[in-house]
């Protein structure tokens, strides 16, 4: 096993770049000015409020550092909930309470921090620390998500999350990320997380990769990622597909929680999606892009021109009206990105 | 898309072919090899004799130096803005520049600015008759005090070279005996003048040779003196300031005998510095300045019109392109982690004023402890700013200690730890941190072993011997670099490091 590749070979896989991915999509397509929705998790949240997409419920937000003080009454009735900050990058500064013992509050990996932890943490938040460019933030308390147990052993000490890639409304590429006990409770691929690549067509595992590398099953709760389907599959395509027009971008990443009760919730949305997601789906992004490019001008498909991946269009519905666009965009998106006999 | 890629081309194509056009220009019309051969140092040397005038007419005199001691003046260059200017010439080879001007409001500045470049290895001073020593005028007290210092000098040497030496270490020493104590005193510690004094009462002829010791980059150098003594058969060059013989390598002789290098009428405060910065240029050029010392202003009408001043910052800052460059390779096309965007820049301009590995050991060490104590601090619960503000002190702090300890320890090199942009490496430390806690241990290594990585690339790209050449030599050449870095931003190919990153996907097919 060499330890390159030949650019040839990842360009004939379609694998996308970091370059290429900046240049060619997050700076073609997505206005500089749109960013601040997808930014700001206070923003999207009330944007998603206001579109009846469901999200997890605000506790409150912490603006000014004398707010602090008045942590504790804000939290007096709470068991289980999570500090944010709203202006956070890559799942960084998010504290996750699970539940609290007497005086002192449950970390997901179980350790207990007290009060001032607390205060510290939230104090952080708003200098600055987890924030992009470092500007003052203020951080946000949200509800502890009662994620659905069909998901809870394929994550350790962590709610798993479930990343779309949305391409002007058409659904790409899905991943879930599981917390592990290496990346600390946390779904970021980063530190540690196993994703797991999703496949578009049946909500159903595709790979499961950690650390860039192959693994089979969960290496805290040793379950095999190979029998995993995601319920609520095509639910949680169209909110993803939804969010695309709520953010005014064209090229999105778009986090998504499995409450037991609600279904699918919008966690976040993020407007310069990783690439690992690429390794975990062993796929490439450009290829499917480009068809996703083709799904959403419609006028393309109905001429019935042929794409890369299969050619089964002939028996394809008419797209004229926009009427019911989305669905169109999903049901097609199901077709041609799938490796998977449904 | 396209419009914008046709744009950058356009642009960038223009950019290289106008930079790589005017070095050819220069490299065929004006001789300039474009690589480094036999190279010459060429030091140009600026005086500038600031003065507050008086009431009434201004008169400034400046003695002007000669071609002395091997040492070879290719151009002069006055400035003298509103002044009357002319140049005396002696016939005793000496040139004496003279500023003239009816009244004056306001402080001001002259400007004299000359090249100068060692043509021949031997040091040969032209040679000079010894005059009779003319024994000073002193006091009683001062008389007697000066006798018995020559009469014991004059026991313990043998001749009078050896006599210069005893009375020069004489000096130095610190514990000295009453009578050199008492005449220091009397000539209130002009030491020279009571050297010379002391000479003269041997009856050794002597005077004083002034000069400039050449430094690069000095920018308020000041004159400073050396003697010289007729041993009997030739003259010897002495240093009094470090009782040493013969002529330093690196010191040009302005004037050789006494009498005044300054003269001043109509003014007060006045002042005597040099700014000083050496190039190395080609020997063939140096040759060819010399033979059109005239229109070599008006041919080179680039960084050396500047002020030397300003030329010695350009020398620097022409550099940083070439490490702008070097980073943007390792970002885009390799794909190394670094923190923060152009940190190693500065890191590397820190290490050319440090050297490489003393820069590194300086550099770790800093962040290393830094680090440490950033993290006890982060156990005290501070606010992000006043945290960020206590790791810069502590940074002054660290570097004073290291700086002191070396120097206890002689260790000169680690004096160099003041070049360290204290910011930048205060938050450094910040940031890592920061890192260490959020993604941990693993991602700091990477990171920072990215950034120096990066840096010392940067540093060898800049501290290279041809790089250095062409840049200050041939400065439109960063035009060129700047159309180069412009077409990689539009880069979309794989980084390096994506074709380990997806090695699996390939592999599995």
């Amino acid at each position: 096993m060499s330890l390159l590749v030949s650019p040839l070979k990842l360009r004939e896989l379609g694998i996308l770049g970091m370059n290429n991915r900046n240049i060619g999509f997050i700076g073609r397509y997505n206005q500089r000015k749109n960013y601040g929705l997808a930014d700001n998790k206070l923003k999207t949240k009330s944007a998603a409020i206001a579109r009846g997409i469901p999200v997890p419920e605000l506790i409150g937000t912490v603006d000014y550092q004398f707010q602090i003080r008045s942590l504790s009454e804000l939290l007096q009735d709470r068991e289980a909930f999570v500090i944010k900050p709203s202006q956070g990058s890559g799942g960084k500064g998010i504290l996750v309470i699970v539940g609290r013992d007497g005086d002192k509050f449950i970390k997901s990996s179980g350790v207990l921090i007290d009060e001032r932890e607390v205060r510290r943490h939230s104090s952080n938040i708003l200098a600055g620390l987890h924030s992009l460019g470092g500007r003052n933030d203020s951080a946000m308390i949200e509800a502890l998500i009662d994620f659905d147990p069909i998901l809870k052993d394929y994550s350790y000490e962590g709610v798993p999350d479930i990343r779309v890639i949305v391409f002007r409304g058409v659904p790409v590429m899905a991943m879930m990320r599981c917390a592990t006990h290496s990346s600390d409770g946390k779904a970021n691929l980063h530190q540690g997380a196993v994703g797991v690549g999703i496949d578009i067509g049946t909500g159903k595992s595709i790979c499961a990769v950690q650390h860039n590398r192959i693994v089979s099953q969960h290496p805290d709760t040793h379950i095999n990622f190979d029998t995993l389907t995601i319920p609520h599959w095509q639910q949680l395509l169209e909110l993803a597909s939804g969010c695309a027009g709520m953010a005014g971008l064209d090229y999105l990443g778009v986090d998504i929680v499995l409450d037991r009760l609600r279904g699918p919730m919008l966690l976040e949305l993020n407007a310069r999606p990783g690439l690992a997601i690429q390794v975990a789906n062993q796929a490439g992004l450009e290829h499917r892009l480009l068809i996703a490019a083709k799904i959403a001008t419609d006028s393309s498909l109905a001429e019935g021109s042929s794409f890369a991946e299969g050619s089964a269009l002939a028996d394809g519905s008419s797209f004229a009206d926009g009427s019911d666009n989305a669905s169109q965009k999903i049901a097609l998106a199901r077709r041609y990105f799938t490796t998977q006999a449904t | 898309m396209i419009n914008s890629r046709i744009q950058i081309g356009l642009i960038s194509g223009l950019l290289i072919a106008l930079g790589v056009g005017l070095t050819l220009y220069k490299a065929v019309n004006l001789n300039l090899p474009l690589l480094p051969g036999e190279y010459r140092e060429v030091w140009t040397v600026e005086s500038k004799t600031s003065f507050t005038p008086t009431d009434g007419p201004v008169n400034v005199a400046l003695r002007l130096p000669t071609s002395l001691a091997g040492w070879t003046i290719l151009d002069e260059h006055f400035v003298s803005s509103g002044f009357g200017f002319s140049i005396i010439e002696e016939p005793a080879t000496v040139s004496t520049a003279r500023w003239t001007r009816q009244s004056l409001g306001h402080p001001t500045t002259l400007y004299y600015k000359m090249q100068v470049y060692r043509a021949r290895a031997d040091r040969q001073l032209p040679p000079l008759e010894p005059g009779v020593p003319v024994k000073p005028l002193l006091e009683a007290d001062q008389q007697a005090a000066m006798d018995r210092v020559v009469q014991r000098i004059q026991q313990q040497s043998s001749d009078r070279e050896s006599f210069t030496l005893l009375l020069l270490q004489q000096l130095l020493r610190e514990s000295q005996d009453q009578d050199i104590l008492f005449l220091l005193n009397s000539y209130n510690d002009d030491s020279l003048a009571m050297i010379l004094h002391s000479l003269a009462s041997a009856g050794i002829p002597a005077h004083e040779l002034r000069g400039i010791e050449l430094e690069d980059g000095r920018r308020r150098q000041t004159l400073s003196s050396l003697i010289e003594v007729h041993s009997g058969e030739k003259w010897i060059i002495a240093n009094p300031t470090t009782a040493r013989l013969g002529l330093p390598d690196n010191f040009f002789i302005w004037q050789r005998g006494d009498g005044a290098i300054l003269n001043l009428s109509g003014g007060r405060n006045s002042s005597l510095e040099f700014a000083l910065v050496s190039n190395s240029l080609p020997a063939k050029a140096v040759l060819g300045m010399e033979q059109r010392a005239e229109e070599f202003a008006l041919l080179d009408f680039s960084i050396y019109t500047l002020p030397v001043e300003q030329q010695g910052i350009f020398k620097g800052l022409l550099l940083i392109p070439v490490a702008a460059l070097v980073v943007v390779i390792m970002r885009l096309l390799v794909g190394v982690k670094t923190s923060g965007t152009f940190m190693p820049i500065l890191i590397a301009l820190a290490f050319i004023q440090t050297t490489l590995l003393v820069g590194l050991i300086i550099f770790l060490g800093l962040i290393g402890s830094g680090l440490w104590i950033r993290s006890y601090l982060s156990r005290l619960n501070l606010l992000l700013v006043a945290r960020v503000a206590t790791v810069i002190i502590v940074v002054i702090l660290l570097m004073a200690a290291l700086a002191v300890a070396s120097y206890k320890l002689g260790l000169d090199q680690i004096l160099t730890v003041t070049f360290f942009p204290t910011v930048i490496v205060a938050w450094t430390i910040e940031r890592m941190s920061i890192l260490w806690e959020e993604e941990g241990g693993h991602e700091v290594l990477i990171q920072g072993s990215g950034s120096l990585l990066v840096a010392v690339l940067a540093y060898l790209a800049m501290s290279n011997n041809l790089v250095e050449h062409l840049t200050f030599n041939f400065p439109e050449l960063s035009l060129s670099l700047l159309g180069v870095i412009l077409l990689l931003g539009k880069y979309t190919g794989y980084r390096l490091s994506e074709l380990y990153r997806f090695r699996d996907l390939a592999n599995k097919e």
